[in-house]
């Protein structure tokens, strides 16, 4: 009983942060049919930016949940003005200069800050469960995930900057004939998406090493969650998270991480198989 | 006039590839023979993804993937078996059988542009993940340990078939993979000038006409792609063969990122271009390797960011272009007989 109840955390935790960590990656993808490739190094420069502020001596949740998104939404903005605004509707080719700008802020990055693993110690102690422990920071990841997923879900449905973003999201062409800046609105989606990615490097931090190879690692998993998910946001990231989530926590709990991870991957390649459109494509054609 | 490009491509690989057999042995030291040995190698990698990705249309991450593959099949084949012959074969085969496995997966789903290149790219790392956790002892096929991360190492050379004894020194690797070069750039020449190359370029063109035509675009593609990595399984076996070493790093993000980038820096859709950028970059890439300023991530990023941005097509696109305006120039002084 025990033993199901840290089973059904460590499952929630492992949907939770597989959801934060594309949450950014999904935004910029539904919005703008772009893969961007750097969006692991998006994540390190959330995580690099909690160290960097608390080393500063600003406070631990303050530099995490505040300084951090901002601060790689504002990267992302200039980023998506110099760099992605030259190859609209060139999708391969995005994917590729933001592949090159992955290694260029890797490259960057060790270049000012070496390539030393830093840590941050996971705060709030650890969840007691009859004979089992486990972290209750994880408790508070997963808590901050449904927060993060319910506010874009309200701000997307209810905010006339989200009717404007779906609007941009189905019918770009009708968009702007409608008078809708949708420069503007991709701008303003990247950096939103940046931000959200720089959020989840930022609360995952204290639980990986922070190093500036650290966003390759995540690359793999998020890129196929995002796909796998499909045209529609919030449901296609929700969805592929819980499936993909759910089949690497149990696979790594009967053997090993490794292990859960190729089989997360290789049940992504089936699934993409007999719905190449993603989940959302097959069920929430008209969602969000 | 129109300058003839494939003439002249042909007759300049020809005297390329005759300058590098003579005068390369002759004029360069060991170690620098070592080295062009690794970028001949190198070259022919790139040129199978100058076929599938350049001729093929398919945006594939994973020649990697097949590879290292290739690697790996020589090395625990050779290993177990002793003799090099049996173990050549598999590194070409097995790749080519899994590429044929995932491109059924990929081209019957009809997936196509970056969903390719991410599943491709994801398989690859997969292989990443799964040879690396394979440190233990128990990880092991007949003799050969599969070592994790660090990798399989004395891996025996080619030697003639049945004659374990006389193998290949670094002189013969040398000659062989510049002769499999030669023959993979002229076999593929003759392939896409054939009725297959044709069709497979005309998928790329335009894939729904292709089909309204009946081909069937789903096998042409698999047929390029398996193709493809049957090449790369072959270099990656010269591959294992030159070092006497193969490791997980071959299935990395940045090996993967490295073969893209000879094809771009190379010139997409030309068989030229990728072996003059993979030289270009493999020289740059050691160069940077030997001092400690600039980081070769820093290097390879802004290289990648450059080409992708204000040189889309490459250097020798680029490159034939400003000889044909030359031409074009000197042609209207003086006007063609004909």
């Amino acid at each position: 009983m025990d033993l199901a109840a840290v089973l059904a955390i460590d499952i929630l935790f492992s949907v939770a942060s597989l959801a934060l960590l594309c949450a950014g990656l999904a935004v910029i993808f539904g919005m703008m049919r772009v893969i961007n490739f750097a969006h692991g190094e998006f994540l390190m420069m959330g995580a690099l930016s909690v160290i960097i502020f608390t080393d500063l001596g600003v406070n631990l949740w303050i530099s995490m949940l505040v300084i951090s998104p901002l601060v790689v939404g504002v990267i992302g903005i200039v980023i998506e003005r110099v760099l992605i605004r030259q190859l609209y509707g060139r999708m391969v080719d995005t994917l590729l200069a933001t592949w090159g700008l992955s290694f260029f802020i890797i490259g960057v990055t060790t270049t000012f800050f070496g390539n030393t693993t830093r840590g941050l110690s996971a705060p709030l102690g650890s969840l007691q469960i009859g004979d089992y422990r486990t972290g209750f920071y994880g408790v508070f990841v997963i808590v901050l995930t449904v927060v993060v997923l319910f506010v874009s879900y309200l701000a997307l449905r209810y905010t006339r900057a989200g009717l404007v973003a779906r609007g941009t999201m189905q019918n770009a062409g009708m968009a702007s004939a409608l008078g809708i800046d949708t420069p503007r609105v991709y701008s303003i989606t990247f950096g939103v998406g940046a931000a959200l990615s720089g959020l989840a490097g930022a609360v995952l931090a204290p639980l990986s090493g922070v190093v500036p190879t650290m966003g390759l690692a995540y690359i793999a998993k998020t890129f196929i969650a995002v796909i796998s998910g499909g045209g529609a946001v919030l449901s296609g990231t929700v969805t592929a998270s819980g499936l993909y989530g759910t089949i690497h926590q149990v696979v790594t709990f009967a053997s090993t991480p490794v292990i859960g991870e190729v089989a997360l991957l290789a049940s992504a390649i089936i699934l993409l198989r007999f719905m190449p459109e993603g989940i959302s494509g097959r069920w929430f054609r008209r969602g969000m | 006039m129109k300058l003839n490009a494939n003439a002249a491509g042909l007759v300049v690989m020809a005297c390329a590839g005759l300058a590098t057999l003579v005068g390369a042995p002759a004029l360069l030291d060991l170690a620098d023979l070592f080295n062009v040995t690794v970028y001949i190698i190198m070259s022919i990698l790139a040129l199978s993804l100058a076929l599938v990705w350049g001729y093929g249309g398919i945006i594939c991450f994973g020649q990697a993937a097949f590879f290292g593959l290739g690697g790996y099949c020589y090395a625990l084949a050779a290993i177990n078996l002793g003799d090099s012959t049996i173990p050549i074969i598999l590194a070409i085969v097995l790749p080519a059988a899994f590429a044929a496995l995932l491109g059924y997966f990929l081209f019957f789903a009809r997936l196509s542009d970056v969903y390719l290149g991410v599943i491709t790219l994801v398989v690859t790392l997969i292989l990443f993940n799964l040879i690396g956790s394979t440190a233990g002892p128990e990880y092991k096929l007949g003799t050969a340990y599969l070592g994790g991360y660090n990798g399989i190492p004395a891996i025996p050379p080619i030697n003639l078939p049945g004659d374990a004894s006389r193998f290949l020194d670094i002189y013969g690797l040398f000659y062989l993979s510049t002769g499999i070069l030669l023959i993979v750039y002229f076999g593929l020449r003759a392939l896409l000038h054939s009725h297959f190359g044709r069709v497979v370029v005309s998928v790329r063109e335009n894939e729904l006409r292709a089909e309204l035509l009946g081909y069937d675009v789903r096998l042409y593609k698999l047929a390029v792609f398996t193709l493809g990595a049957a090449i790369a399984g072959l270099a990656g076996c010269l591959y294992a063969v030159w070092g006497a070493y193969i490791g997980p790093n071959v299935f990395s993000l940045s090996m993967t990122a490295q073969i893209l980038m000879w094809v771009i820096v190379g010139g997409l859709g030309t068989l030229i271009g990728p072996i003059v950028g993979c030289f270009l970059l493999q020289i740059l890439v050691t160069e940077v390797g030997t001092q400690q300023t600039l980081n070769t991530y820093l290097v390879l990023g802004a290289i990648l960011l450059l080409f992708v941005s204000l040189v889309p097509r490459g250097i020798l696109p680029v490159l034939g272009d400003i000889l044909q305006n030359v031409r074009d120039r000197v042609g209207r002084r003086s006007p063609d007989p004909s």
